[in-house]
């Protein structure tokens, strides 16, 4: 018996098999860069080491962390990652298009069994997409850049599994929200997690991602999902060749070395996470009536289409109320133009939203909309630390978009099953 | 001799290195190390001094400063009762050393915010100046402290390089 992770890293070592806490050396098929930790940081070394990237084909580079350039400062990130890009012969650069973690599946680039690394902490967001993905820092970065390998002990693998029927409204944000309550930021010991459950097979692809990203706020290297026909009907539909032999990855039996946890989505409710930490969850109703300032649909977690689409339902007909601005950053101009085609855009600025670019923007504390001292926000996004939108004096709670739109609708926070009801 | 950085809390990233300064120079960045809950920490820190902190040491981002800060500020190694892995990884790779507490070991009561420490590299030790007292750390696997002892993983990658 062996596991998805298991399986995906004796392939990338070249072994038959692999056993949980050996250490090994594994090829990389697949590297992403951002603008921020890539480029700018990863040059420096490579010189030093007088050496290309190994491979121009697995290197994907996005600039998404300094979207829009507002100063002198991420004007030159621009032109150093632009030269960089060009000097060493890059063919896969996404400019400007929206942020990494999703602009990386949506272009074709990740398929079942591929073993990859990101200069992100979210990108375990590709094991989604039944890749081994995971984050790594820039010096670390520039060792697989120049070698195209990384070393790795061979984790185990926690399983979660959601059983039974999500409820209306009810996310794959929520579950998330619930996950980190019940085994904390650090419960997934930096090892491999596989979500696993009828719950979890009914979501889309999109829904998906959001479950794999936030694999990193429970701690874990990675956040697997077993591929099934909707994984390989996105890949196809993003122009993506889907190996013959992805079946093989299809593995989701927990094995004597694994741990398990269970979880009903059937009762499961809303959530809402208080600051400073996404563990800080409970059901939306204990924060009824929480007043905030700024209602934000945006990041990589938290403003796919799905995301959008989600608002909308609930914005529908409605305005947000006075006091509150309802911020909205698409993940990528491709779900920007989708949601434009579909009228959700229309909904969402007839309630009352502002549009900011395709970026990280908020959730990163960059840029010139960044939260302001004492201010309080309600986001769809992953991670609410302490100053990390914002000003130190800044607070965050994280909900789904449903929670998000419709807490602005009602001017404090809410189940959105409330308002849905009248 | 060094000073003893306790911290209690878990040590996430985004205080470590805040996003808004991510796009300065380093120097700049690292005036804001932990400012958000230790505002005099950037200031009064010194070459040698050692950090210990809670769970999850440098939960968060994969941004390489959050360790990075912490070695240009001084830091000689951090030790931490569990760490997050990105970091962990980050903060070997820039050759910091990074140590976990035993597991299941409580930190002697002696050892307090503030109070000198000896560390001890090659056998993983953190001492109590003048007192006795010591903290037996979980020893390195030997390839991590290769990395280490090369410098981090450039001056190793170098190495190996040159070797070819």
């Amino acid at each position: 018996m062996t596991t998805l992770a298991e399986k995906i890293i004796a392939k990338a070592c070249n072994k038959s098999e692999v056993e949980p806490g050996e250490v090994v050396v594994c090829k990389v098929d697949l590297a992403m860069i951002h603008d921020s930790g890539g480029p700018r940081r990863v040059k420096p070394v490579l010189e030093k080491l007088n050496r290309k990237v190994w491979d121009t084909e697995k290197v994907v580079v996005v600039t998404d962390h300094y979207v829009p350039i507002e100063s002198e400062e991420t004007r030159a990130i621009h032109e150093l990652t632009k030269k960089w890009v060009l000097n060493q012969d890059i063919q896969n650069f996404y400019d400007q298009q929206g942020i990494c973690h999703v602009v990386v599946p949506e272009k074709g680039h990740l398929k079942p069994g591929m073993f990859c690394v990101g200069g992100d902490s979210h990108s375990p967001t590709g094991g989604a997409f039944g890749a081994y993905m995971f984050g790594i820092g820039a010096t670390e970065m520039a060792g697989v850049l120049a070698t195209g390998e990384i070393w790795l002990k061979v984790p185990k693998t926690i399983f979660i599994k959601w059983k039974g029927k999500l409820n209306n409204l009810v996310t794959a944000k929520d579950m998330m929200l619930a996950t980190c309550r019940k085994i904390g930021m650090g419960g997934g010991q930096y090892q491999a997690i596989q979500y696993i459950g009828e719950a979890i097979y009914d979501l889309s692809v999109q829904d998906r991602m959001t479950l794999s990203n936030m694999a990193a706020e429970l701690g874990a290297q990675t956040g697997l999902i077993a591929p099934d026909d909707k994984t390989i009907d996105y890949i196809k539909s993003s122009g993506g060749l889907v190996p013959e032999n992805w079946k093989s990855f299809r593995l989701d039996e927990p094995t004597s070395d694994s741990s398990f946890n269970e979880f009903d989505a059937s009762t499961l409710s809303p959530q809402i996470a208080a600051p400073h930490s996404p563990e800080n969850s409970e059901n939306a109703d204990e924060f009824a009536n929480t007043v905030f300032d700024v209602a934000y649909i945006g990041a990589c977690t938290g403003a796919k289409y799905v995301d959008l689409a989600a608002a909308a339902s609930v914005l529908k007909g409605r305005k947000i109320a006075s006091g509150i601005s309802l911020k909205v950053a698409p993940a990528s101009l491709k779900d920007e133009k989708q949601a434009l085609e579909d009228g959700i855009l229309e909904i969402l600025q007839d309630a009352g939203a502002e549009f900011l670019p395709n970026s990280c923007g908020i959730c990163a504390g960059y840029g010139k909309d960044r939260l302001a001292e004492g201010q309080v926000c309600l986001s769809s996004t992953a991670r609410n630390f302490q100053g990390r939108m914002g000003a130190p004096t800044s607070e965050v709670y994280l909900a789904s978009p449903y929670t998000v739109a419709a807490s602005a609708v009602v001017g404090k926070m809410t189940d959105p099953r409330k308002l849905m009801v009248n | 001799m060094s000073r003893l950085w306790l911290f209690e809390e878990t040590i996430n990233t985004d205080v470590l290195a805040p996003g808004f300064y991510m796009k300065s120079p380093l120097a700049e960045l690292s005036q804001h190390c932990l400012e958000a809950v230790r505002p005099e920490f950037a200031s009064k820190v010194k070459k040698g001094d050692v950090l210990l902190a809670g769970d999850n040491m440098g939960v968060g981002s994969s941004r390489e400063q959050a360790a990075e800060v912490l070695k240009f500020l001084g830091i000689s190694c951090i030790i931490a009762k569990s760490f997050a892995g990105i970091f962990y990884r980050n903060a070997i790779n820039l050759g910091l050393p990074a140590f976990l507490l035993p597991k299941d070991s409580q930190l002697p009561k002696e050892f307090v915010d503030g109070s000198s420490v000896v560390f001890d590299f090659e056998n993983s030790i953190l001492f109590l100046e003048g007192s006795g007292i010591q903290i037996n750390l979980d020893p390195l696997p030997a390839f991590l402290q290769e990395l280490i002892n090369d410098g981090g993983l450039v001056p190793h990658l170098e190495k190996r390089f040159d070797e070819k």
